[in-house]
């Protein structure tokens, strides 16, 4: 197989990182070699933030460059169309419907494109938009939105739920873990 | 045990397995959590020390005793740290000693791009470079064994990609290493121009030695493959992104081990190949090498010295030489152009109220190092300056000593309790003994913020979150000379204002300490969110101008994000119309 390249994009602090981790995890018990690159510090403070996880027989890079992004995992509708030129012809884009206006937008510089996902699809993007913001909250907290969006892109995957809960089981502080499995399924079915 | 690690989780387990027994550092992005999963094992020592050089110098105590010791730190940290580094490399060591070094090519966090292998080079001390987990974990726990055998302190060097990025590792099991035998030594270790003049030989002995091992060590190794039309010699990440590219199409030189270089495996394989690139991040440390070994060879002419590389850099660079690459990624399409999202001061944050004062009553801000530095974006634009950990203080002093009365009244330093105590209180002595009206304002969030929570000496907790020694900064800041000295809550803009207008007026140093710890700590519950009065606001935007996230403006008025907001409290105070309050719907 070729290498498949994944990118978990957002705002500093909606949770992307242990969004990546669950994903490494699943692969790498799935038997695949397996690369995760983030970057930490400064960038994480309510700056924007990409994740990249690569998998396949033998992955040598880290980081994931234009053109090549298989699916792209989008917190935030903004950030999905900062990081739309990675996709790969033929790719996919999950995103959260969620706006979260940035520094530029708040003072004022700058508007909050109106339509970009629409701009996205009518240039031929295959876009899979939702909101994952609500089923977050109905399981028990905002701060699972990773999670739901994590359940919906495991439908886009050949590997059974089981091992996806199997490895949530893994990276999720127990006293979180039931919140969070809520969070998957309702992901799962959105 | 196979695990999926950072890279600087792997760092962390290949000392650990090596037998380390005490590891001394000073938080720096990227190389924090090398010491913070060190800090997980009880049966090693392990603490945040205040600075780089503090903690080097500790470390060195620990191999004087005969303990294999470690220091990790970012590549600024290695400038602070240098001194020890250079004399080090002339004393040697009894038990192992590691200095762990994070480039931060890109500048993802850092205020610059530096290649700590002219440290290497200019130290005369050898250094390792991992190009990915696996390998991180292989070098780290054969450091210690290299340190002994040649008598050296031993580099190893990591970069955000490789310390932030996650492989497979396998772990092995922990060698218990007895602590060596405490013997006198002057002649070793008491580096005066006598004892040092002899130790000198040694050194150039020493590298000739490193030189022999670098032909042929695991840390250097030659993939050569049936094409011989180009060859590459690279290291660390470049590493990744060239066999990413060819595969095992093109022969490679990888090199694990960037000083000493090895002169021999490098004249073999050029000679073996038709035409020779080096492919390196940042400086062209091996390019130069090979050039002054004689032997022709592309590298930056082709490849940038700045920034982060990737695959795309290399297919790129090759592309444009005319050479055939394949497999090239096709694009869905392009990004539409979105406004940026910079990195800014959390809601709530507690340096925004002392910097709203300062901005307000127009005031030259000398800045420094941490979560604080992003007071220098838009809207509040604070600061004046961000040289390195320190400079604030230290700067102030030769700012109000170069213009005098026409700054000293409107000029302050701000600094954070961490680096206060990093390298603020030799600044603030310098205040106090040369005698400039400098006024100074510690931003006390009680906590190492920047680099992600760490402690430090002014939080009353060590590395493991135990009861510790806590530093007074009020009687600090007295002992060090400055009599004026006082404490103000940066939630509170009257407060702010009074005190800094009064010390700034004052014919005589002085030291403002603005607490109130970082909203972010677990015991830091927030208070219930503000809410606009639609009614009241009469969208004159004075509420926008301290740049708080949980602020927006729509539709002519005010908006406070609910999610976002934990009631600070600071812009009910700046609402001249009482618009914004905590009661109302």
């Amino acid at each position: 197989m070729r290498t498949m390249s994944v990118m978990i994009v957002g705002v500093g602090g909606q949770g992307s990182l242990l969004a990546s981790r669950l994903l490494g995890t699943l692969l790498t018990d799935e038997g695949y070699d397996v690369k995760v690159s983030e970057v930490h510090g400064m960038s994480q403070r309510g700056g924007s933030v990409v994740t990249y996880v690569r998998f396949g027989e033998k992955v040598y890079s880290p980081i994931v460059t234009e053109g090549e992004c298989d699916y792209i995992i989008s917190f935030e509708k903004l950030e999905a169309a900062r990081y739309a030129g990675c996709l790969r012809k033929g790719g996919k884009i999950i995103v959260n419907t969620q706006e979260i206006d940035p520094m530029p937008v708040i003072t004022g510089a700058a508007e909050y494109p109106a339509g970009v996902l629409e701009e996205l699809k009518a240039k031929g993007f295959d876009i899979d938009d939702f909101d994952a913001l609500t089923p977050a909250v109905e399981a028990g907290s905002s701060k699972a939105v990773n999670i739901v969006l994590m359940g919906h892109f495991a439908k886009c995957t050949e590997i059974p739920k089981e091992k996806w809960l199997a490895a949530l089981e893994k990276v999720i502080n127990p006293k979180f873990l039931e919140m969070n499995k809520t969070a998957f399924e309702r992901g799962y079915g959105a | 045990m196979k695990k999926l690690l950072i890279g600087n989780e792997a760092v962390a387990w290949g000392l650990y397995n090596g037998g380390i027994g005490l590891v001394s550092s000073y938080p720096g992005t990227p190389s924090t959590e090398i010491t913070e999963f060190l800090a997980k094992h009880d049966d090693i020592h392990s603490e945040w020390a205040p600075n780089e050089k503090v903690a080097m110098e500790a470390a060195f105590g620990a191999s004087l005793a005969g303990m294999r010791s470690v220091c990790a730190m970012k590549h600024v940290g290695l400038n602070v740290a240098a001194d020890p580094l250079f004399t080090l490399s002339y004393t040697g060591v009894t038990g192992g000693m590691v200095v762990c070094v994070a480039d931060d090519p890109a500048m993802h966090s850092s205020q610059n791009e530096q290649d700590s292998r002219h440290y290497a080079i200019a130290a005369k001390v050898p250094m390792l470079e991992p190009s990915d987990s696996a390998e991180a974990y292989a070098f780290a726990r054969s450091a210690f064994e290299l340190s002994e055998k040649y008598d050296t302190p031993v580099l190893l060097r990591m970069c955000t990609r490789i310390a932030h990025s996650q492989c497979v590792v396998d772990i092995g099991e922990r060698e218990e290493v007895p602590l060596k035998e405490y013997v006198k030594q002057p002649s070793k270790y008491i580096m005066m121009p006598g004892y040092a003049k002899q130790r000198h030989p040694i050194v150039e002995e020493r590298t000739e030695k490193l030189k022999a091992l670098a032909e042929d060590c695991m840390y250097n190794k030659v993939e050569l493959a049936d094409n011989r039309e180009i060859g590459i010699i690279t290291s660390g990440c470049s590493y990744l992104y060239v066999k990413e590219v060819f595969g095992d199409d093109v022969s490679v030189l990888k090199i694990g081990m960037p000083n000493p270089l090895p002169e021999k495996m490098i004249r073999d394989f050029a000679a073996q190949v038709k035409k020779l690139y080096v492919i390196e991040e940042l400086d062209p440390v091996i390019e130069n090498h090979v050039k002054a070994l004689g032997i022709a060879v592309t590298g930056k002419s082709l490849f940038s010295a700045i920034g982060e590389f990737s695959q795309k850099t290399i297919r790129e660079a090759f592309l444009k030489e005319g050479y055939p690459v394949k497999d090239i990624p096709e694009a869905q399409g392009d990004a539409p152009a979105v406004p940026g999202r910079p990195p800014m001061m959390c809601s709530g944050c507690p340096h925004r109220g002392m910097y709203y004062t300062l901005v307000k009553n127009h005031i030259t801000v000398l800045g420094d190092i941490g979560c604080y530095t992003l007071g220098a974006v838009a809207p509040l634009n604070a600061l004046d300056s961000t040289l390195c950990m320190g400079a604030s203080i230290s700067g102030i002093h030769g700012f109000n000593a170069a213009r005098g009365k026409e700054t000293e009244k409107k000029t302050v330093a701000v600094i954070g309790d961490s680096t206060f105590m990093h390298s603020g209180m030799t600044g603030l002595v310098n205040i106090a003994y040369n005698a400039t009206n400098s006024t100074v304002i510690i931003l006390d969030n009680s906590i190492t913020g920047m680099t992600g929570h760490q402690q430090n000496p002014t939080t009353g907790y060590n590395i493991k979150g135990d009861p510790a020694a806590k530093v007074n900064l009020e009687a600090l800041c007295k002992a060090l000379g400055i009599n004026r000295v006082r404490v103000v809550d940066p939630y509170d803009l009257k407060a702010c204002e009074e005190a800094v207008l009064e010390e700034l007026a004052v014919e005589e140093p002085s030291v403002i300490i603005s607490r109130r710890p970082c909203v972010l700590l677990k015991y830091v519950k927030p208070k219930t969110p503000l809410q606009v009065d639609m009614d009241k606001c009469r969208g004159c935007k004075k509420c926008m101008k301290m740049g708080c996230p949980s602020i927006s403006f729509k539709e002519g008025k005010a908006r406070i994000d609910k999610t976002l907001c934990v009631g600070c409290g600071v812009c009910e105070q700046l609402c001249a119309f009482g618009a914004i309050g905590g009661k109302n719907e």
